[in-house]
């Protein structure tokens, strides 16, 4: 189980399994292989792509993780906006 | 739940589906009727409440910022096993605006349904992309030094804006500062406007 501490700077998974079959994911597409900085912990919780089929679950910790929109849609939000957006522990990385 | 000829399909569906859940002990009758009390007394009105409380009373505030389910517990809002809430404070530095790109997350059991504009796919497509063009066209203008920050609601916790108190309305009771915190100021969608002729004491 990764530690985050606040303020590192992770990547979220450049992960599609909407491309191997069935499944639930709360980690929005846009994400995916973006960076973004730790700003909260907000706990750990049932993993919500288990108890959508119904299946056995481990918690997983949840971070508030902010990135940029500027570098999510290169030239249409202004410099210093952001999205703050909540995110399970296996869908980051260094 | 009476079934009778009349009832639409989708009726007799979920009365059959209530029935075998009861049978096969998920849910009982009671609780139930405690989730359904709890959608009924939800509303933008319970969000008001906390805020003009927060605006008035710093302790408050703090704990709201710090634990907006301790804070809405504290109020007899909290129904047992509903998600947390977190509420975020917006400031002249940072403007939130809520918004749910996956599905419609909003903190049901306190705020009640959300307005129909939140679901839609133009809001949720374009407050994550550009949510400074669209506060505009809300009629909102925010200088470059404030952050326009966007909170995609996409897991456990659910979401609520602290608006900014105007500080023309520094000084008034609890009750007169509930009056103009609107549902659309507890996600960001707004910032409080108020006539101040008409309303300031």
């Amino acid at each position: 189980m990764l530690d985050l501490p606040l303020d590192r700077d992770v990547t979220v998974m450049a992960d599609w399994p909407e491309e191997r079959g069935p499944c639930h994911v709360r980690t929005p597409s846009y994400l995916r292989g973006k960076r973004g900085r730790i700003v909260a912990f907000l706990g750990a919780y049932e993993d919500p792509g288990d108890l959508a089929f119904g299946r056995p679950t481990v918690r997983r910790k949840l971070y508030h993780v902010r990135f940029s929109l500027d570098e999510l849609w290169p030239g249409e939000a202004q410099a210093g906006d952001s999205i703050l957006v909540e995110v399970y522990e296996h869908w980051l990385k260094d | 739940m009476a079934e009778t000829d009349q009832d639409p399909r989708s009726v007799v569906m979920l009365d059959r589906l209530i029935a075998h859940l009861q049978a096969a002990g998920v849910v009982t009758e009671a609780a139930l009727r405690e989730r359904m009390d709890a959608a009924a007394s939800a509303s933008p009105r319970n969000g008001a409440r906390l805020v003009a409380k927060a605006w008035t009373d710093p302790e408050f505030k703090d704990l709201l910022l710090r634990d907006g389910t301790a804070a809405a517990e504290s109020f007899g809002f909290y129904p047992a096993g509903g998600p947390p809430l977190g509420v975020l404070e917006n400031t002249p530095s940072v403007h939130h605006l809520v918004v749910c790109t996956l599905c419609s997350c909003y903190p049901r059991w306190l705020l009640g349904y959300p307005p129909h504009w939140y679901k839609s796919f133009a809001y949720r497509a374009r407050a994550a992309r550009n949510p400074r063009a669209l506060l505009e066209e809300w009629g909102m203008h925010f200088s470059r030094e404030t952050e326009i920050r966007v909170v995609d609601s996409t897991a456990d916790y659910r979401w609520m804006v602290l608006p900014m108190q105007p500080p023309q309305t520094l000084g008034w009771t609890n009750e007169e500062l509930i009056e103009i915190v609107t549902a659309d100021s507890l996600v960001g969608a707004d910032v409080i406007r108020f006539d101040a002729a008409k309303l300031s004491p």
